[in-house]
Formats: structure tokens, sequence, C-alpha cells
């Protein structure tokens, strides 16, 4: 099935979601790699309201052009890398949708059953086709600190996808399907 | 010599490696979409989106535009030999404002982005030395997702070449959808450790589709092409025929005690590109 979700999406909405469906967002969504998950663990208050945003695990590349910024690039970065924040990241800011590469784990998996979320996998490397999807760049924070690819980038995406449910909110998961054929 | 207009040969070195693939990878590619269907289809039809926009627009195809990494091989009658480590340094400085790259430099020790895609040992430069007068460069940007499932086996001999192909295959089959298949996969057997290493990287710059002259080792490559595939992990671990392109291998004489086996992996941007610098300064970018 595909679908065109607004975001935040709804717990109803995130139900219906069953792995291999495809779905376009559009809304808010916010970059995150391990740095960023590491510092937002640690704050005690954030800067914007990650529970109404797609969460995208994603460095991109940017440039500034009068004063504005811009997104040249940006693909989703390895998952994996995330699998120990992000348990604890989806309970802390309620982030429903996970848009990033290559897969999660166990604990990820058990995350998006208990709050109801689905992990969206995005054509890695398919940088440029993700940047002309972006709309408008709306912040930037911990740029300074983290640098351009670590920092957490707010961006207002229209369609943004195509965006493949891999693992859903009923513990479906596409990589743990392959593993267990491969194993047979 | 002009060595600024060399200079700005090197940013259009890195802007062709960045935004237009290699012939040999895209036709492969096309040749992955017609025999996947339903998800995998899906990515690979996004991929060659997105080279093909990437190539018009002129913009780094991924976000990831790697770490700045060139094989040089130096005709000795070169003049100006000394100035090459310089040209390519403020190439690449210049190059990531102009076209523009992701600052991808961090120090190991304190965090901090070297914002311009140098520091400490980087770009990566490995020189050769050969007759004439020319200098020939390939740039290969190294993506992080892909290197990050490289790996080095320093297997017992006895285990013998079965053992390096099981080895191979065990090993793409645990990077799963990591590496962003489908990916180009360099071996290098043989050697001491590093050697075995470096053969895989350099195993990646031989075009998709070109075998080892070596008849049994090209043998050899075609079956593990097929094992890796039979994986079914696909396009982006997805599910899929195509989780590799092609499996490059190039062998060094090896230790009696060692059988080191170098695993090096390229994700679908398997980008790279080449220049010529002759003697009179004047260059092409191919």
């Amino acid at each position: 099935m595909e679908y065109n979700l607004n975001l935040p999406a709804s717990k109803e909405e995130i139900k219906k979601l069953k792995i291999r469906d495809i779905i376009y967002v559009t809304g808010k969504i916010f970059t995150a790699r391990d740095e960023a998950h590491h510092m937002m663990l640690e704050k005690d208050e954030i800067p914007f309201n990650p529970s109404e945003m797609a969460l995208f695990h994603c460095g991109p590349l940017m440039k500034k052009d009068n004063s504005k910024w811009q997104v040249v690039s940006a693909g989703p970065t390895t998952s994996s890398r995330m699998e120990i924040f992000e348990d604890k990241f989806l309970e802390r800011f309620g982030t429903n949708i996970i848009i990033g590469k290559g897969g999660m784990g166990d604990k990820t998996e058990k995350a998006l059953q208990q709050f109801t979320g689905v992990y969206t996998a995005y054509a890695g490397g398919a940088g440029a086709l993700a940047a002309d999807k972006v709309e408008e760049v709306l912040g930037v924070y911990w740029l300074e600190e983290l640098g351009m690819p670590e920092a957490a980038w707010i961006f207002k995406v229209k369609e943004f996808g195509p965006l493949v449910v891999a693992i859903d909110s009923h513990g479906g998961s596409i990589y743990k399907e392959l593993k267990k054929q491969l194993k047979a | 010599m002009n060595f600024e207009d060399i200079e700005n040969g090197i940013v259009e070195l890195i802007r062709k490696a960045e935004t237009d693939l290699p012939k040999d990878v895209i036709d492969s590619l096309k040749k992955a979409y017609e025999i996947e269907e339903g998800v995998a289809k899906t990515q690979i039809d996004a991929i060659l989106t997105n080279i093909d926009l990437a190539k018009k627009s002129k913009r780094p195809m991924c976000q990831d535009t790697g770490i700045q990494t060139f094989f040089v091989t130096i005709g000795i009658d070169f003049p100006h030999i000394d100035k090459l480590k310089e040209i390519i340094l403020n190439g690449v400085k210049k190059a990531t404002k102009e076209i523009p790259l992701r600052p991808n430099t961090v120090d190991p020790f304190t965090g901090e982005n070297h914002k311009d895609n140098t520091g400490f040992q980087i770009p990566y430069v490995t020189w050769e030395f050969s007759d004439g007068s020319d200098v020939k460069i390939t740039a290969f940007p190294k993506g992080g997702g892909s290197e990050n499932m490289s790996k080095l086996g320093m297997l017992k001999p006895g285990v013998g070449i079965d053992g390096a192909k099981d080895f191979v295959v065990e090993e793409m089959i645990k990077a799963a959808g990591n590496p962003c298949p489908p990916t180009v996969v360099g071996v290098g057997i043989g050697g001491g450790a590093d050697l075995a290493m470096k053969l895989g990287k350099k195993a990646l710059l031989r075009p998709v589709g070109e075998r080892n002259t070596d008849k049994t080792i090209a043998k050899i490559e075609e079956e593990l092409i097929k094992r890796i595939n039979k994986s079914g992990i696909g396009p982006m671990g997805l599910g899929g025929k195509t989780t590799v392109l092609d499996v490059h291998i190039e062998k060094a004489h090896r230790h009696p005690a060692s059988l080191p086996v170098g695993i090096a992996v390229q994700c679908w941007a398997d980008r790279r590109a080449h220049m010529i610098i002759h003697s009179d300064g004047t260059w092409e970018v191919k």
C-alpha cells in the first residue's frame, strides 16, 4: 500500500502501516546522528519539539546563500549506529516515524511496538533526490559544537519519499525476515 | 607553470567524481533495475533518478562526499613533482567551498571538524611512479557507511582459498544493508595485513564488469558475485536479487604462516574520476 501522511502522524495512522508499505511524508522533520542523539538525551530541555516531527538519520550537505541555509544533498546515514540510543530517544521525545537506512535492531523494534512507531528506509545515497523534497530549512541547532553533519537540522518537507516501512509497530521487520531466511 | 590552474583542475576532478557516476556503474545499476521487482525495484529506481538529478544539477549525488582519497602515478620526468602535494591539498580546500563538499574531517581526539576536508594525513594520497612526464590522478572519494564494513581476516593458511571465499561471503552477509547495497566489493588476498587491505581498496578502482586477467581469479570473482547475490539481502538490505554489482580480487604473495584477506566495500555510489596533468601544466579530466 502507498500512503501520504501529514506530520505529526496519528497513532491510528501509524498502526495502519505494515512492512513493505510505501509512504510519503509532508511536514517537519529533524536530522540527528550519533552526536545529536547523545546530546539531546543529556539535555534537560530541547529548543524544538521532536514529537511533532519525523526523525531523519542524516548528516546533510548544506550551503548558505545570502544568509539562508539550503540543502545540497541529504540522504540517510547508517541507522544501526543509533541503535544504542533509539529506545530511550523514542520514549523521551515521542517521535513516531524514523527515516534511515540499513535497518535497526531488537531494542528499537521493541520500542517501536511499545510507543507505536515505524522505521522507514530511504534509498541510501539518494541525497540529491531527497534535497529536492525539502521546501525550507526552518532552523539548525548545535551547529558550532557538532559541525554540519552532526548538527540537528529542521526541514520542512513535501511528499518526502518514497519511504519503505521496514519495521512496523506490530513487530514486523523486513531485516528480521531476511535474517531468518538466511539461516534457513 | 600556472599552479592555480592545476588546483582548479583538481576541483573539476573532484566535481566529476562527486556528481557524475562512471558509465560502467550506471549500466550495471540499470541491469539491476531490469531484474528486480517490488521494494527492491523502488530502491534502484530512486538511485537511478538521483544519479540523473545529481549529474544534471552538478550536485554531489550523496551527502556523504567522503574522505578525499587519491591515487597518483607520477611520471618521473614531470618537472614539478615537489608541488603536487600542495596542489592537491589546495584543490580539496577549494572544492569544499565551490562544489560544495560536506566537511568530513574530524579530529579523533577532540571531535573537532577541520571544516575543509583536510587534516592530519588527509586527503589520503597513494603515490606511485612510472616512466614519462604525465601525472595521472584518480579521485576516489570514500564514504563512511561502506568503509565501516571493511574487514581484515588473518586466516589460517590451512583453510585455503575456499576459506578465503567463505570469509568474504559471510562478512558481506553480516554487513547486510549497512554499506548501501548494491555494493562493489574489493578483496585483497595475500601480502601482510596492510597490503591485503590496500589491495582490496585498489581493486575497487577497476571498472564494474571487468574481470581479473588471471582466469582462476576471474572465476572466483564470478562465484563470489553469485554466492553473495543468492543471500537475498538486495538493494539497501530490503530484500532482492542484487546485493553486489561486482567483486574484484587482487593478490600478493604471502608469508607461509599467513593468509591475509582484506575486504574493502564501496557503496553503489562507486565514485571515480581521472585526471592527467601534462609536463607543460595543461590538464584533462575524464
